[in-house]
């Protein structure tokens, strides 16, 4: 919290300030030496002197230039102009100077304009100096030391190395050489990052660039190693490559145009929505390749022999209950066989010619390891994305500047349209009000009844909502089990094929309503309820759904895996993980389905009603919360299913290419752009996490305890005959121990470190050593933050110390020459 | 593909990629959005670097400046002068500036060079004032707006000279995490 620190006029405290370094002679000894120094010398200083002399060559003022190179001469001329202006206006001198009540003397002005806070960021030099300290940096710590002459010489040590450049002697060009010969010393991902980053225009960088190379070309070629100029080339080649790749990236443009109009018109926090929904494409895209290209791909080339039932007719009614034409194509886990393809002769056969047939390919081992591998991936490429994101939006300290930050960070510059633009004028204004009338309002404390009343408002919110999901889920559980039983029992089922397809989606319908409809009810709760802020309300509202969602996702995963997997003996299923995958693409399609109806429903009749009947030009505003827990919902049914169903995720992606259209143009056509602040980093960072720790780390628990302890189905599927999917990893290590006997160590790894679960205890223990230590290290840097804040705060107490000492020596310089003229003694 | 003509050569190229954060097809973009402001000054070659400046006038009548409250005062401070005339390369420079990739010291830096509206390289009152109008257009009253002024600056001021030097900008920006996503325009 910043400390008001306001100058004292008291005249008294004014004149402790300037006996004090006679006072206070141990504490301030250099200081006192300096004032001394300068007290004593005769014509004024260095910069004065010069000053005095350009004083006379200037003819007007005129405006101060920003990004024109300037020499030192230039910039003592711009500081004298500034300096000039303030006697000028002698009635506003005070209120200039918030420092002193009295009047500064034109020398202190002329020195306090120069000061490097006033001149930093504007003066190139100042630039050129700050960024030449931070490549030193930078080499330092990518240990191509320079030397220690070249490292800047500061009389307080806290400063070195800091941002100031204290060696004033240095001309700009010297200054520039020297970052030049940095420049030249980092390695080139460096160098370009440095570059880039520089506040200068680009013109001055370019021309940067062009002494920095060809000073590398000037040296000798001859003198530098072939290894290190063979690094050379290969970074240079790949630097080429990347920008060609990243070209290629935009030059796609997936959507560029619709993204632009849709944060135009409505803002950071809609777009996220839609950025979200792109990223998730490209998530499945990315699975969709790799399950195609290993998996779809052979096993569609070398198809199984044809099972012994005719095949189903194509009927419509596959594409909505995923069975029938499609439970025994590629598309489900049962297709897939469990041999090896393309391999004509058996194991015992020594000296098998494989190259007769082509390459052979071990479907089974392929399923597994494919399933793992992308997982694995995902899980990094989402955990990466994770801390990025969190590395962006997360705060150590809560801010307490929260009208500043208001002010400045507040108007999105990517808002384009005119109504926007004024509906957001709009927003902030209410906003700014808000913040001033919480600043001024002095919070009273409640009384008790009142904290009594706002206590049973909540928990009555809180057993609704808690209520109201417990009961749906225990309906979808009895509803589930319902269903099993119609299945089981066969003279309960009706003969009627539609009836017994119809019967199959009634669990999805259920499912997709419950989500429809109980976010409504818990948004009507919270209408009831008082919230301390709004992001809290938005945070209580997510974690109400997700918890809903979240739940009922376990009871179908029970469901299907407790119950289904185990007992699908006696309900007569050839296949039970044809049959979950066939479930999980009902779902997928189910929530496309409501989730379509939604939008027309909810957005379109809405505004229709509310235009024409209710005559009021209130639009729907699009609900960012609820879409975006949607999506993720849906994302984990794809993943769920991957195992199941390896096209899943093309079913996904032609999902989310329909929703993008669907929703985008639902936005355009009904809704208005939210009224209410939306922090859109902040939710991006939330919404990410969401995506990785309920949702992808319970499909991974899923597809993980599927493959470790339920007994595959006997006759279909990849892993046919084996107790469990694990199984064929531990075959393949047999085997490949008894083909090739110098593989064993693999053999030995395999079974001390996979098989251990001794190894993984371990492993966990690690992680949460590691945890442990970065929240350490996070409270330690909290508290260096509170102390360098204090020590501005201290550094502000100085540099008004100082100006007071320098305005006190030049009012004594000036006192003095009066004196000697009255007393006419030599003085 | 016919007759290509070369609106810049490769190492031109290869200095704003090294420099900007954009990337081929996107300066080739930012040169045809350039050229159709003035498609009678600007040439379509640009090998031997024309000295070319095309007025505020005609920069802020671009669809994505144009209802910007600020589009003045951007314009201005990339173009060298001070005036608002930019130059092909001040004109990537902005939009490099502004863009997705953009490092926040840099955007931090420009912004507040923008909010210095009388550039002594400090955030006075009068420069709050200023950008506070210019954000609610009216919706305050002059109390109000000196009120969030004086606030504003009792907050976020750390050194006590009342108004906001740089430092006491910086830190007031990294303690808001969407300062980056808000201050970005799209091209």
């Amino acid at each position: 919290m910043a400390r008001n620190v306001g100058f004292d006029q008291n005249p008294h405290y004014l004149e402790a300030g300037l006996e004090s370094p006679v006072d206070e002679e141990g504490v301030h000894d250099s200081f006192s030496q300096l004032i001394a120094e300068q007290s004593q010398n005769g014509p004024p200083s260095d910069t004065a002197f010069e000053l005095q002399e350009l004083q006379r060559e200037l003819d007007e003022e005129d405006r101060d230039n920003m990004s024109v190179p300037t020499t030192p001469e230039q910039e003592a001329r711009g500081g004298l102009r500034r300096g000039r202006r303030y006697p000028e206006r002698d009635g506003e001198a005070e209120q200039l100077s918030p420092l002193m009540g009295g009047r500064w003397s034109s020398a202190t002005l002329r020195v306090l304009s120069s000061m490097p806070s006033r001149t930093i960021g504007r003066n190139r030099g100042a630039i050129i100096s700050q960024y030449y300290n931070r490549t030193m940096q930078l080499r330092m710590r990518r240990h191509s030391r320079p030397s220690i002459r070249d490292l800047p010489h500061s009389s307080r040590p806290s400063l070195r190395g800091y941002r100031v450049e204290l060696d004033y002697n240095e001309t700009d060009a010297r200054r520039q050489d020297h970052l030049v010969s940095n420049l030249q010393n980092l390695s080139v991902s460096d160098r370009v990052r440095m570059l880039q980053a520089m506040p200068l225009s680009v013109a001055e960088k370019s021309q940067l660039r062009r002494q920095v190379l060809q000073k590398e070309v000037s040296h000798p070629r001859s003198q530098i190693p072939c290894c290190s100029q063979l690094k050379y080339y290969v970074i240079i080649a790949a630097r080429q490559a990347w920008y060609s790749w990243l070209s290629f990236l935009h030059s796609l443009q997936l959507w560029q145009v619709a993204l632009k109009r849709v944060g135009g018109r409505f803002g950071t926090g809609v777009l996220s929505y839609f950025l979200f929904l792109k990223t998730l494409l490209f998530f499945n895209l990315f699975l969709f390749l790799v399950t195609g290209l290993f998996l779809v791909l052979p096993q569609a080339v070398h198809p199984p022999k044809p099972p012994a039932q005719k095949q189903v007719a194509f009927s419509g009614l596959e594409l909505l209950t995923g069975g029938g034409y499609f439970s025994d194509s590629v598309m489900y886990y049962g297709y897939y066989s469990d041999s090896t393809l393309n391999q004509m002769c058996s194991e015992s056969q020594a000296g098998c010619d494989h190259a007769q047939h082509g390459l052979s390919y071990n479907m089974p081992l392929a399923y597994f390891f494919t399933i793992g591998m992308s997982f694995f991936i995902t899980c990094i490429i989402l955990v990466y994305s994770m801390s990025k994101s969190f590395g962006q939006s997360f705060r150590i300290e809560k801010s307490h500047s929260m009208l500043a930050m208001k002010v400045f960070c507040s108007w999105d510059f990517k808002v384009i349209k005119k109504s926007s633009v004024a509906l957001m004028s709009e927003n902030i204004a209410t906003q700014l009000k808000e913040l001033l009338a919480d600043v001024n309002l002095n919070h009273d404390n409640k009384t008790l009844s009142q904290k009594l009343c706002r206590l049973t408002v909540h928990c009555l919110a809180w057993t609704i909502c808690i209520g109201s999901t417990v009961a749906c889920v225990l309906a979808v559980h009895y509803l589930a089990d319902h269903m099993h039983a119609l299945r089981e029992n066969p003279m309960r089922n009706t003969s009627d094929p539609l009836m017994r397809e119809a019967n199959l989606l009634a669990v999805p319908v259920v499912v997709s309503l419950i989500n429809l409809l109980l976010p409504g009810l818990f948004n009507a709760a919270a209408w009831m309820e008082e919230y301390e802020s709004p992001s809290v309300r938005t945070y209580v509202a997510i974690f109400r759904n997700l918890m809903l969602k979240v739940s009922v996702l376990g009871v179908l995963c029970y469901h299907w895996l407790g119950r289904e997997a185990v007992a699908s003996e006696t309900m007569g299923l050839q296949c039970w993980e044809s049959f979950v995958g066939q479930e999980l693409y009902r779902f997928l399609l189910m929530d496309f389905v409501f989730t379509v109806l939604d939008t027309l429903l909810g957005e379109f009749l809405w505004r229709l009603f509310s235009e024409k009947v209710l005559k009021k030009s209130r639009r729907p505003v699009f609900d960012i919360a609820r879409n975006v827990l949607e999506l993720i919902y849906g994302q984990t049914l794809a993943w769920l299913g991957v195992l199941f169903t390896p096209l899943l995720p093309g079913v996904q992606i032609i999902k989310l290419l329909l929703l993008f259209y669907i929703k985008m143009g639902s936005v355009m056509l009904n809704c208005q752009a939210p009224r209410k602040p939306y922090r859109a980093s902040q939710m991006t960072t939330i919404f990410i996490t969401l995506l990785c720790f309920p949702s992808f780390l319970g499909a991974t628990v899923c597809v993980t305890y599927t493959m470790w302890s339920i007994t595959p189905s006997k006759s279909c599927g990849p892993f046919r005959g084996l107790n469990t999917m694990i199984q064929a990893g531990r075959l393949w290590v047999e085997q490949l121990k008894r083909v090739n006997p110098r593989l064993t160590w693999l053999a030995t790894a395999h079974s001390y470190l996979v098989e251990n679960p001794l190894f993984l205890f371990v492993a966990a223990g690690v992680f949460l050593i590691v945890i442990y230590f970065n929240t350490q290290v996070v409270g330690g840097q909290r508290k260096i933050i509170a102390l360098l804040q204090e020590q501005i705060e201290n550094e502000g107490e100085d540099k008004k110390f100082l100006i007071r000492q320098l305005q006190s020596t030049h009012e004594k310089k000036r006192n003095r020459p009066r004196q000697c003229s009255r007393q006419d003694s030599a003085c | 593909m016919g007759n290509k003509q070369t609106t810049f050569t490769d190492e031109q190229f290869e200095a704003y990629q090294d420099c900007t954060f954009f990337t081929r097809k996107e300066i080739l973009r930012l040169h045809g959005r350039y050229r159709e402001l003035a498609p009678h000054l600007v040439p379509l070659d640009y090998t031997n670097n024309p000295d070319i400046k095309l007025p505020l006038t005609l920069l802020v009548s671009m669809p994505e400046l144009k209802e910007n409250p600020f589009r003045d005062r951007i314009v201005q401070t990339f173009s060298e002068d001070g005036q608002g005339n930019l130059s092909f390369n001040d004109f990537v420079d902005m939009f490099s500036a502004l863009c997705e990739s953009s490092s926040r010291e840099l955007k931090t830096r420009y912004a507040f060079k923008i909010y210095d509206f009388n550039r002594d390289n400090f955030i006075c009152k009068e420069d709050m004032e200023k950008t506070i109008n210019k954000l609610t257009k009216g919706e305050l009253t002059p109390e109000e707006v000196t009120l969030v002024c004086d606030k504003a600056i009792e907050e976020a001021d750390l050194d006590g000279d009342s108004k906001l030097s740089f430092a006491d900008f910086e830190n007031m920006i990294s303690k808001a995490p969407d300062f980056l996503s808000t201050f970005h325009v799209r091209i």
